[in-house]
């Protein structure tokens, strides 16, 4: 017998207020208020949460189906990628250290976003955000793991792959990605919001994306690029999130202007910072290049951005104020990152090298007014010595900076040729930071960065040595306490490409499914 | 400005020179030398003699780069926090009245790095 039906099956957005909003209550036996303890403390004032529009209108029950769809997708090529030696069929041996990057410093990240959306959606009294924060949080920790899946198979043959967990706490290049993540985590959900949902994943995000899921295509890495793209149609849903959130706030009440306008400011120079790395690694660690970061800058923060903030204008939004500066430096920060890691590259999870002539004239012809003047006379010395045998590393440990902890490697914005100092007297401690950027963040909560986990100044006073090392003994080692406190192994993690095992191994082996000898 | 937050938010810093083990930091870098790529990092006692600083510690960390034979540190000249700043060679870094986490810039005139690039 055929049942009768009064109704014809919802549609989509009946089903997203049944499934959503419709869950939701005001709770009795507890106020509201202490329910929801992190709701006001920021000052942004909310009136009406219905206001709240959902553009993807998400339900859990189709979330599930469409992850699972790109679940499946994803590990049979990861599958095949592992079962037919994919991992040979790279440009160059040298890319490997970019995904060594990735997953030491992005990977995790990822893991730290899904707890910190889970939290946001946990402290959000409206339904409509505490949906949306929820499934980003799933999101978040599906990438970590797929990430995690798909960079296992590199650790299978490779060095640096290890132990990104243990490195992320410890290692001193990885507090860079980790502390702005804890400053985010750190703050209330609103905030945590334009930090991350808004000016991370939104303004920032194809600077992030773009560079490495291209760079993996471009050199032959399927296993990344597969990553990448089940990891897109979620990044689509993230930058919507992070829109409709600053819209959000804007439209609520007037008084929310400022307090995002300073959250905006804030997140885009500390994301900027942080992607440096990517700068580097777009330079200089891609074997066959996709564009410079130059050129990357202007197409998704100069072009892009540009329209995105011209939209929001509308609510009195101005551009973040670091963008004269970001102007300035988009000539230099990648080689001057580079620098950095070739001479620290004794304390690195990787490898490091010098560009060859071909490299240094495609910097010189993406980089016209910076490149030969500043860089090329300091690269060709340096690999002129290693071929001597005189490869140079530092030993002794740089400065930092006390809010994005980078060391003190930028320079003025009217003088490439200078270091940028700046400091603060607070409490009657000095502070140093590498810019009016981040000395601007550390002078607006003081507080909240004297406490900053500075692997350099952690070392010295003694907290980087694997427990039971003493110190005062004859002839003590610190830099080869330090590396096996990070768990990295001295010459096969770290040290130049050149005579790494990693560059013997992968000749080898490819040798051996190229050649009949 | 005080940090937004729930609670009173009074932390201490990470850094106060008690926590170096007799040590104070002190930072330096050398103008027009960017092969160093950003100001050197060292826990000194305040007893280091500043000749000690300058001829043997830092002469370790610059001694790599083919201008450093050439420093004189009789007419080389010195900025702390940016400010000019004149070191007597026999005193010591405590005696120098050098705090903790202070910043020294060394400048020698006439030396301008590989090529001249200031690296």
């Amino acid at each position: 017998m055929d049942m009768q039906t009064n109704k014809k099956k919802l549609g989509l957005k009946e089903k997203y207020a049944h499934m959503t909003r419709g869950l939701d209550w005001e709770t009795s036996y507890q106020s509201m208020d202490k329910v929801f303890p992190q709701a006001t403390f920021e000052g942004i004032k909310i009136h009406d949460w219905d206001k709240w529009e959902d553009p993807f209108r998400l339900t859990m029950d189709s979330y599930w189906k469409y992850q699972a769809e790109k679940e499946r997708k994803l590990y049979a090529v990861l599958d095949a990628f592992a079962q037919n030696n994919g991992h040979l069929g790279i440009t160059d041996a040298r890319y490997i250290n970019a995904i060594k990057l990735f997953l030491t410093g992005i990977s995790p990240l990822e893991y730290v976003a899904h707890r910190g959306f889970a939290a946001a959606g946990r402290n959000f009294p409206g339904v409509g955000p505490r949906v949306a924060c929820l499934m980003q949080s799933l999101d978040e920790v599906r990438h970590a793991q797929t990430q995690i899946h798909a960079l296992s198979n590199y650790n299978k043959h490779y060095d640096g792959f290890h132990d990104f967990k243990h490195m992320l706490e410890r290692v001193w290049y990885l507090s860079v990605p980790k502390s702005f993540f804890d400053d985010a985590f750190s703050s209330g959900p609103f905030e945590w919001m334009i930090a991350i949902g808004f000016s991370f994943e939104y303004v920032l995000t194809n600077l992030l994306f773009v560079p490495f899921m291209s760079g993996a295509a471009y050199n032959g890495d399927m296993a990344t690029v597969t990553f990448g793209f089940s990891a897109q149609s979620d990044e689509a849903r993230h930058m919507t999130l992070g829109l409709e959130c600053i819209k959000f706030m804007l439209e609520q009440d007037p008084d929310n202007l400022p307090i995002v306008q300073k959250w905006i400011d804030k997140w885009a120079w500390r994301g900027i910072r942080v992607l440096t790395l990517v700068g580097m690694m777009m330079d200089y660690m891609l074997p066959k290049r996709v564009m410079s970061w130059k050129e990357a800058w202007e197409i998704y923060f100069e072009q892009n951005g540009g329209a995105l903030f011209g939209d929001l204008a509308r609510y009195g939004v101005k551009v973040p104020e670091c963008i004269t500066q970001c102007t300035i430096d988009k000539e230099h920060i990648s080689h001057q990152a580079w620098a950095t890691f070739y001479q620290y590259g004794g304390a690195a999870a990787f490898h490091t090298w010098m560009p060859t002539d071909d490299e240094m004239d495609w910097l010189s012809a993406k980089y016209p007014t910076s490149f030969d003047k500043y860089y090329r006379a300091r690269f060709t010395y340096w690999r002129d010595e290693a071929a001597k045998g005189n490869r140079f590393y530092t030993n002794t440990l740089p400065m930092l900076c006390q809010v994005c902890q980078i060391p003190m490697l930028f320079t003025e914005p009217d003088d490439p040729g200078q270091i940028c100092y700046r400091e603060s007297d607070y409490e009657g401690e000095k502070y140093h930071t590498c810019s009016d950027g981040c000395k601007k963040i550390f002078d607006d909560e003081p507080q909240k960065y004297i406490q900053a986990w500075l692997p350099v100044h952690q070392i010295y006073q003694g907290n980087c040595f694997p427990e039971g090392t003493d110190p005062t003994v004859e002839g003590f080692n610190p830099l080869a306490k330090v590396l096996e406190w990070y768990h990295l192994e001295h010459g096969k993690d770290n040290l130049d490409f050149e005579g790494s095992r990693d560059q013997k191994n992968f000749d080898t082996w490819r040798g051996l499914a190229t050649k009949n000898t | 400005m005080a940090v937004t937050a729930l609670k009173d938010y009074q932390f201490s810093p990470a850094d106060t020179q008690d926590k170096f083990h007799g040590g104070q930091l002190l930072y330096v870098g050398w103008d027009d030398h960017l092969m160093f790529c950003a100001p050197f990092a060292y826990c000194l006692p305040p007893t280091t003699p500043f000749s000690e600083l300058c001829n043997k510690i830092l002469a370790n960390s610059f001694g790599y780069h083919p201008d450093w034979s050439k420093v004189d540190f009789s007419t080389a000249t010195w900025l702390k926090s940016g400010q000019p700043w004149q070191p007597d060679m026999s005193k010591t870094i405590g005696e120098l009245g050098l705090k903790h986490k202070d910043v020294l810039r060394l400048k020698t005139p006439g030396l301008t790095g590989i090529n001249g690039s200031r690296s």
